[in-house]
């Protein structure tokens, strides 16, 4: 129906996406789009290029082959499609990379200042609004070694937000927390998830997945192997790489 | 034998004040420059890495009073008249800036690459990223050898007295000469930059057990 295009215009779109480091082949034409608001669940064995999959999105890694495309940017080297791309796309990383020489508040209303040129006082209020809404506002003034990992890796969603992304990547955000913390910040991107937020995550929290996700998508050796709805994926994977993979995690939960 | 008097210990604080002006114009000049070499070291450029990696190799490898001689002589050859204290300036500047520009290159490898990520993904420019982000931890990384590298440019002043400069240790030698108590002058001039040198190594050391503690 040529008539809802629009409607339909993906905000993340990677066709035929291939990467290599050297000569090894990390994506092999990739393909996927994420409409507005669908969250995505990227699951495979350690290797697969799922993070790389998701970091070529904002370019913290270049792509030799096929297109990517955000909010109809096309993501070429040139800087200003860079960062077109980088306003529009918050990332959450799983070593939460939050500066540690500036307190939670500062971390938080840096970008908002030097990119978006917001004055203090505004991005500090935006820095509040966000702080607030991962509940750990009464940490503002702490310096991130000061806090638990599980409270750093809010800090770090907030910090993300207060740019207030159209979409947003976790990288394995649960990955190097301890176990009694991972709850606390899959709750912060359960509640992003219901605001509406559009979301790529990398993660092997399939709890997670099965609760907020739209499509669940799958990748060994650098390759999408097959996606569906949760239900479908958990209850019947097609791929016997899929099979396997399942088997072995979800024996580990 | 004269004695050591007022006028002599006044001849040698002159001869101080030269050093210190001396260590100030190269840690000056070497910061600025050093930190220019530093940043192209560590740039994405590989020409810019190349050449400055050139430069650094150049300067470590050769001795400071050669560098002197170079720039003093050098600069007159090409037929400019410059001040000895423009040459020598320009020869502990272009000194400072191989090392500082190295250590400060140590500095910033030493800030974890996940630090540079999210100031790309949260959309900071370049310019942002090394103030803001990368700068302030490379460099306390780097103050302990910062320090250490400082206390010797202190003691390579003493060079300039070869292109006729009377800093401390060539005030001293005068003196000297004057007085014919070598010993007690050179123990003074010993201990005055002791005194300067030694406080900057104990924060020097201070820093890095600091630093140690942090990253515990």
């Amino acid at each position: 129906m040529p008539q809802s295009v629009s409607q339909h215009v993906p905000l993340i779109a990677l066709e035929g996406v291939g990467k290599w480091y050297g000569a090894y082949h990390a994506l092999r034409s990739v393909n996927l789009t994420v409409a507005k608001g669908e969250k995505i669940v990227l699951c495979g064995p350690s290797g697969s290029g799922k993070s790389t999959l998701i970091r070529c999105i904002n370019h913290l890694e270049e792509i030799q082959e096929g297109k990517i495309t955000v909010e109809g940017t096309v993501l070429n080297h040139s800087a200003s499609t860079v960062d077109a791309v980088r306003r529009e796309v918050g990332m959450v990383f799983q070593s939460f990379n939050l500066f540690p020489h500036m307190t939670i508040l500062e971390n938080c209303i840096l970008a908002p200042m030097r990119v978006k040129k917001m004055a203090k006082a505004e991005a500090e209020a935006t820095a509040r609004k966000y702080l607030e809404r991962v509940r750990i506002l009464d940490q503002a003034d702490k310096y991130p070694a000061q806090l638990s990992g599980g409270q750093q890796q809010r800090a770090a969603i907030a910090r993300a937000l207060c740019m207030e992304p159209k979409a947003m990547l976790f990288d394995e955000p649960t990955s190097a927390l301890d176990p009694e913390m991972v709850k606390e910040v899959l709750d912060t991107m359960i509640g992003l998830a219901r605001d509406g937020m559009t979301m790529i995550c990398v993660t092997h929290e399939m709890g997670f997945a099965r609760q907020v996700a739209d499509r669940v998508v799958f990748m060994a050796s650098g390759e999408i192997i097959e996606e569906g709805p949760p239900e479908e994926f958990f209850r019947n994977p097609q791929h016997q790489r899929t099979r396997a993979f399942l088997g072995e995690i979800l024996a580990h939960h | 034998m004269a004695s050591i008097g007022f006028n002599e210990l006044y001849f040698l604080l002159q001869g101080l004040k030269w050093t210190l002006a001396l260590t100030l114009i190269g840690f000056i000049g070497g910061g600025v420059f050093g930190l220019m070499v530093a940043l192209a070291r560590t740039a994405e450029n590989r020409v810019l890495q190349r050449a400055t990696a050139g430069y650094i190799a150049v300067f470590q490898g050769t001795p400071l009073l050669m560098q002197l001689f170079v720039v003093y002589y050098g600069v007159a050859l090409v037929g400019l008249d410059v001040d000895a204290w423009l040459a020598v300036a320009i020869a502990f500047t272009l000194h400072a800036s191989a090392f500082l520009g190295e250590i400060w290159r140590g500095g910033i490898q030493a800030v974890p690459k996940g630090q540079t990520e999210a100031a790309k993904a949260l959309g900071l420019h370049y310019v942002s990223r090394v103030r803001d982000v990368i700068l302030p931890q490379a460099l306390k990384i780097a103050l302990p050898a910062t320090i250490g590298f400082l206390v010797q440019l202190i003691k390579g002043t003493s060079l300039a007295a070869i292109v006729g400069f009377v800093e401390l240790s060539r005030a001293g030698q005068i003196v000297s000469n004057q007085t014919f108590r070598p010993l007690t002058v050179f123990a003074i001039v010993g201990l005055i930059y002791f005194l300067i040198c030694w406080p900057l190594s104990l924060w020097g050391a201070r820093a890095e057990r600091s630093l140690q503690t942090a990253s515990r």
